[in-house]
């Protein structure tokens, strides 16, 4: 769908990447056209008011495991990149192309093309015709690939077409079947786990291989001190490397397993405490550049199990935006770097001309009352289940209206 | 001697209901020490009974129990079928692992099949942790854990508590508890329900706990559990007054956790001269069934004066009884046993 009208919003305060502006926004033609001082509204163009609200970019939402439009519009995400396992998985061109399209017009779909077929980790896809048929990045899925020597050639095949790859980092050969992190609180409930140094293995791994071939990798989640140092240390050194985790592993421990709920099996599974509070220094450091909402909603067939049983996964869209508000109000980032690393740095990685409030960029925009309160509720989600960990919780911050390309999207 | 009371009138323990106010018995974990000695209490009276010629009680007529059983067994199973029988209960068992369930049903849904066929009591063993706990949300009857994956297994924790110290009795020692005790279980304690249980029960009636096994089947933060960790079996069974040995669980093995059988009786198999290596008059115990020349040699298992595991055996079926009976007193009207919702008066 085109734009019909031009577009000016007055009267917000636009989270810019240089900060918050006071100012209009013009949107023109899917595009912005100016932002701030430069912007003002023109004959013939739609106005919305905006005063005391603010204004901000669309939210591109990097590894989700389903297109939900109900619950990415209430979360103000009007792009998703979506990992590739879906069931026939993406790991063939007709199929990417297919998905590719499957959002339009009003939340565009990114499809991460799967980087073996089937996702088994032992022979490549067909990356480059995925690529011509509108995948903007590769991902090995939800489980790593176990064979260096083939993850070693992937990354070069990636590095030649210049796409990054989504990683997960957890060595399955220690992750096994484990439902929880080695920990007290695994012991007592007596569940099959595994030590968070899965994920240090991976994590070393692939910024090894990452160094040799040039490619440029995203590990989706980082979810452990020692992992995020490993992260940090790669980048000084000038490693391709960006890191990604989801509001599940800076706003719960493991404690949050007590009584088997099975909203809180996922995958890498929650880890103690120290964890939890190293990502969210990482997040205030810079270390940790995007936060997803790893959407995968999952009905009771799924959860409603014993908690090893149980399928991994959150229902994530609708509360991604109000958890990162609240590493806002905690002071751990700033408004400007919360849209950074739900929309910007996400845009980023897949390359798309997208996730910020710059002329030339897509007209992805959202506003957003940041104080609105309201409460999850799993029984009355937007989303294709209500599988979230946060069910019950007041939270702050809903968007009030949101544009995909200038064109509004009725909420 | 005839059939026992309901309850222990003139007893130590708080009245009625307060003494147990659980619907259910899903694990130690949510148990009082108090509650624990009040269980143990209540079991006596059924050695007694089971111990004469004429076992049979009325205390339980008419009620049904429905022993559902996810998981092969055949000693528990059994253990609580002649419990519910004695009491003169309705048993019907249901071996889940060869009904409905291969057929896709969900175990919710089968919890709400059962729930529907209006069960007094359900006994469940489930190979999922969590299960148990799970089905009983979901029905209307007192639920009784039989043993849910690597969590808990209350009543083989209990039937051990009461076998032990009704051992200690017989050495003279008349303590109610295990105060100054120290027991070293010695196994695999990773993929162990038995041991989860007995580390709660043990310390909540005083022992100490030493737990030893191979690095690899010895869990996470397990001392913050309050056990002891050792890897050196001979350093664990130094000085201790109870050796509680479990059997490799290979059906629970997820990889190679041990080299093989014979190096593992090697390392942690205990001997007559390992068992040297405990106090004098140390008291052998197994939760069964055993793999002799593995984990405990046929020379330790058949002394008569030191292991207790037959003595478990026949502790177990009081304990389910007891289990049994507190847990249907409310059904039964028992005087005492009724609480309304909201909470107030137990009536």
């Amino acid at each position: 769908m085109k734009q019909m009208r031009p577009l000016t919003i007055t009267g917000g305060t636009l989270v810019t990447p240089e900060g918050p502006v006071q100012g209009a926004l013009r949107a023109n033609d899917c595009m912005i056209a100016a932002v701030g001082g430069d912007a003002m509204p023109q004959d013939g163009d739609e106005i919305m008011d905006a005063r005391g609200m603010l204004v901000v970019p669309g939210i591109v939402d990097l590894g989700v495991f389903a297109i939900d439009k109900p619950a990415f519009h209430f979360g103000g995400i009007t792009r998703a990149g979506l990992m590739p396992d879906l069931s026939p998985p993406l790991d063939y061109p007709a199929r990417v192309r297919f998905v590719a399209q499957s959002g339009k017009p009003d939340l565009w779909v990114h499809p991460l093309a799967g980087a073996t077929k089937g996702l088994n980790g032992d022979q490549l896809a067909e990356i480059a015709l995925m690529r011509e048929a509108g995948a903007k990045a590769i991902a090995t899925g939800r489980r790593w690939i176990g064979d260096s020597g083939l993850m070693l050639r992937l990354l070069q095949y990636a590095a030649m077409l210049d796409m990054v790859v989504v990683i997960h980092a957890e060595d399955g050969g220690i992750a096994g079947n484990a439902a929880a992190t080695a920990s007290e609180m695994a012991t007592r409930l007596g569940l099959p786990s595994a030590p968070k140094e899965a994920e240090t293995l991976a994590l070393a791994r692939d910024i090894a291989l990452a160094e040799m071939s040039g490619a440029r990798i995203h590990a989706r989640q980082v979810t452990t001190r020692a992992g995020l140092q490993l992260v940090r240390q790669a980048k000084k050194r000038g490693v391709a490397i960006t890191a990604g985790v989801t509001p599940a592993h800076f706003m719960l421990s493991d404690l949050a397993l007590g009584d088997y709920r099975t909203f809180t099996r996922l995958s890498p599974p929650l880890r103690e405490e120290d964890d939890r509070q190293a990502v969210i220094e990482a997040i205030g450091d810079g270390t940790i550049d995007v936060i997803a909402s790893g959407h995968d909603p999952r009905g009771p067939e799924d959860k409603n199990l014993p908690f090893a049983d149980a399928a991994p996964g959150m229902a994530g869209a609708e509360t991604l935006l109000a958890m990162v508000l609240t590493l806002v109000r905690d002071e751990v980032i700033d408004m400007g770097r919360a849209f950074d690393l739900l929309a910007r740095n996400p845009a980023r990685v897949l390359g798309v001309e997208a996730g910020s409030l710059e002329p030339g960029k897509e007209a992805d925009i959202a506003l957003l009352d940041p104080q609105a309160p309201w409460l999850v509720d799993s029984r009355e989600m937007a989303a294709a289940a209500g599988n979230t960990p946060f069910d019950r919780q007041p939270v702050q911050g809903r968007v009030t209206a949101l544009w995909k390309g200038g064109v509004q999207i009725a909420l | 001697m005839t059939s026992p009371q309901n309850t222990s009138s003139a007893s130590r323990f708080p009245k009625g209901g307060q003494a147990f106010p659980h619907r259910d018995l899903i694990g130690i974990s949510s148990l009082e020490r108090h509650e624990i000695l009040y269980l143990l209490a209540e079991a006596e009276q059924y050695v007694a009974f089971n111990r004469q010629a004429a076992k049979q009680s009325e205390q339980l007529a008419g009620l049904t129990i429905i022993n559902a059983f996810f998981e092969n067994s055949t000693r528990t199973l059994l253990s609580f079928e002649i419990a519910g029988k004695r009491l003169g209960a309705d048993v019907v068992n249901m071996y889940a692992a060869q009904s409905s369930v291969k057929k896709g049903e969900t175990l919710i849904d089968t919890a709400m099949t059962l729930n529907a066929m209006h069960a007094d009591a359900i006994v469940i063993r489930h190979g999922s942790s969590g299960a148990v706990g799970l089905i009983a949300s979901k029905v209307d009857c007192p639920v009784l854990n039989a043993g849910d994956g690597q969590h808990e297994h209350p009543t083989q924790a209990l039937l051990d508590a009461l076998a032990l110290r009704h051992r200690l009795h017989a050495l003279g020692d008349n303590a109610e508890d295990f105060t100054g005790l120290t027991v070293t279980i010695c196994g695999d304690i990773l993929h162990s329900r038995v041991a989860r249980s007995n580390i709660l029960c043990l310390q909540a009636m005083g022992a100490s706990v030493r737990l030893c096994a191979p690095p690899a089947l010895m869990p996470a933060g397990i001392e913050r559990m309050g056990g002891q960790a050792f890897h050196d079996f001979d350093a664990a069974l130094k000085d201790t007054d109870v050796v509680m040995m479990l059997r490799l669980q290979s059906e629970r093995m997820d990889g190679q956790f041990i080299p093989s059988p014979r190096e593992y009786r090697h390392l942690y198999g205990l001997t007559p001269e390992r068992l040297a290596l405990a106090k004098p008059e140390a008291i052998v115990m197994h939760p069964g069934p055993m793999n002799r020349g593995v984990e405990i040699d046929s020379a330790v298992a058949d002394m008569g004066d030191r292991a207790i595991i037959n003595s478990q055996v026949e502790m177990g079926v009081a304990i389910r009884m007891a289990s049994l009976d507190i847990l249907t007193r409310k059904a039964r009207g028992v005087p005492g046993w009724r609480q309304d919702e909201r909470g107030g008066d137990w009536v």
